[in-house]
């Protein structure tokens, strides 16, 4: 084997459940320092993919490799921040902000280890570059969508990864959320980070992405420069890539 | 107090304590993954254990924990393959680990339906001393992985598939806390009775979440408690000369009623004093309910699932 700069790789992914094909023959790589969206209408498997991509879902044919290590022994889990669409269903119990981010210190510190000043200190900063540093210390449960998505990406941030994969992290995100959230990213790329994420929608996070792929029913249908907004392109993922962009002011009705 | 004069109530108030000390401290993650009856599911199988110890004449309390270790890890295995039938096949273990219970100790010989009572129900003041140490220690070692492991156990029950991208160990920390449930159902089992063990996991835990706002402030109030119920519940049953174990649940679930309806109050009076302020400020800020009702119908269709 060889020294490669990809750090996400799938090679003809195929992801299946029971007798549904999500994703056939999926290639994608992810080359360090580069910033991917992933594209496409409601079930088109992008989703699928990064998760695969992340050992969440299994392989039903082809392989995966991370950082340019088969992802069967892939451990240096470190190196990724996962932030995933929302907040699993709430419990209950609660738990705070400064909580959830602290847990993306695990990674690093591992499961014995107490957290130390730099724990600290990085959760701190997690904090500060998602514009929640005064809310450390409130329930969860109180914010508002958009401010969840924040902690969780927070969270991510906490670990000090390379490579951040994002889980449609602007889908229902109020606008002061999504500017906050493409500053955090800005800093992030502009630290040589990696960044591959599935968006509905690109909206403030357009400057920032260097190659867009796009899905539909399961295969890539285009590899390259982020389509442009207009639906006059002949590619079939296109008019979802950019549904309704105004229609969703808030969490308001949803939260 | 005068009932402590007596030494078995003496080793009754100590094992209610640690018993109730560390019960909320599992309770909490379990209640965390929305799973707060598995502590009875667990009860019925060791149940089963309790009827073999019996009949082989060994320490009911040994054969108790294999028997629920082995019925938790089984419905940890069901849990993360996630699967439909699930539900039915915890149905067939909890009424086949109970059946099983009260067959075998039924068949283990005369005095068995006052044993049945005392595991059913509790029994904390025929506990010996050696019954004592081994509820301490084991409860000492439920407490110590619980509070070590708060971090990663916390991570894996709020989000498991971020502990997994995390690189977390998740299966080897669920088994973890399936065997210390297993563990902590057993000892529980002297103190308040097979029946009655979830109770002592997970009512502490319900009334603390009610006035905290982390998930640490909440398993130290929990554990607090869930201490000084047992404690309470002790005194009080030993006064009163009623049953010990559930007097120790009907005062936990009574803090729980309390803390409800103070809490409720509070909330309240927090939010008139709030819309009062609102109002004074500016009266018209509200807006028509009309128009709220009005977007909603139009938009929900609209968004991206």
């Amino acid at each position: 084997m060889f020294v490669t700069t990809s750090v996400v790789q799938v090679s003809r992914g195929a992801v299946g459940y029971d007798n549904r094909t999500v994703l056939r023959s999926v290639d994608l790589t992810v080359t360090s320092g580069e910033v991917v969206a992933l594209l496409g209408a409601n079930g088109s498997g992008k989703s699928t993919l990064i998760r695969a991509a992340l050992g969440l879902v299994p392989l039903r044919g082809g392989s995966v490799h991370l950082f340019g290590v088969p992802a069967g022994r892939f451990r240096q889990w470190h190196r990724i921040g996962y932030v995933p669409q929302r907040l699993g269903a709430g419990s209950g119990v609660p738990a705070t902000v400064g909580e959830v981010v602290a847990s993306g210190r695990l990674a690093r510190r591992g499961v014995l280890r107490p957290p130390g000043a730099a724990d600290r200190t990085a959760v701190a900063a997690a904090l500060t570059a998602v514009g929640l540093a005064d809310r450390a210390r409130d329930p969860v449960a109180t914010l508002s969508g958009g401010q969840q998505q924040r902690t969780l990406i927070a969270r991510a941030l906490a670990g000090e990864p390379e490579l951040l994969v994002l889980d449609e992290p602007t889908a229902g995100v109020d606008a002061a959320s999504q500017e906050a959230f493409a500053r955090a990213l800005g800093a992030f790329v502009a630290g040589n980070g990696t960044v591959l994420l599935v968006a509905h929608e690109l909206g403030p996070l357009q400057p920032l992405i260097d190659r867009a792929v796009v899905l539909h029913h399961g295969e890539v249908v285009h590899d390259g420069p982020v389509p442009a907004p207009a639906g006059h392109h002949a590619d079939p993922g296109h008019d979802h890539v950019h549904p309704h962009a105004a229609v969703e002011p808030s969490r308001m009705w949803s939260a | 107090m005068s009932i402590f004069q007596y030494e078995f109530m003496i080793r009754a108030l100590i094992g209610a304590l640690v018993i109730g000390l560390a019960a909320p401290a599992l309770g909490i993650y379990l209640v965390q993954r929305r799973m707060s009856l598995i502590g009875d599911g667990v009860g019925h199988v060791a149940l089963t254990g309790v009827g073999v110890g019996l009949l082989l004449d060994r320490s009911p309390v040994l054969t108790a924990v294999i028997a629920a270790a082995v019925g938790a890890v089984a419905i940890e295995l069901l849990r993360e393959r996630g699967r439909t039938s699930g539900d039915m096949a915890l149905a067939l273990l909890f009424y086949g680990g109970i059946a099983g219970g009260v067959m075998l100790v039924g068949l283990a010989g005369d005095r068995s339906n006052a044993n049945l009572m005392a595991y059913l129900f509790g029994s904390l003041t025929t506990a010996s001393v050696e019954d004592l140490w081994v509820i301490v220690v084991l409860a000492a070692v439920v407490l110590t992985a619980m509070l070590l492991l708060r971090p990663a156990l916390f991570a894996i029950c709020h989000d498991e598939e971020y502990a997994r991208v995390s690189g977390l160990p998740v299966r080897t920390l669920n088994l973890l806390i399936a065997v210390t449930t297993a563990v902590t159902v057993t000892i529980a089992m002297r103190a308040v009775g097979l029946l009655l063990v979830s109770a002592l996991m997970v009512v502490p835990v319900a009334t603390a979440q009610q006035i905290t706002r982390g998930f640490r402030s909440t398993m130290a109030v929990a554990m607090i408690i869930g201490t000084a119920s047992a404690g309470g519940g002790v005194w009080l049953a030993g006064t009163a000369d009623t049953a010990m174990g559930a007097t120790i649940v009907i005062l936990a679930i009574a803090a729980f009623a309390a803390t409800a309806v103070g809490a409720g109050t509070w909330r309240l009076l927090r939010r008139r004093a709030g819309m009062l302020a609102v109002h004074r400020r500016q009266p018209r800020e509200v807006e028509p309910p009309e128009v709220v009702l009005d977007r909603p119908a139009e938009m929900v269709p609209e968004r991206p699932a």
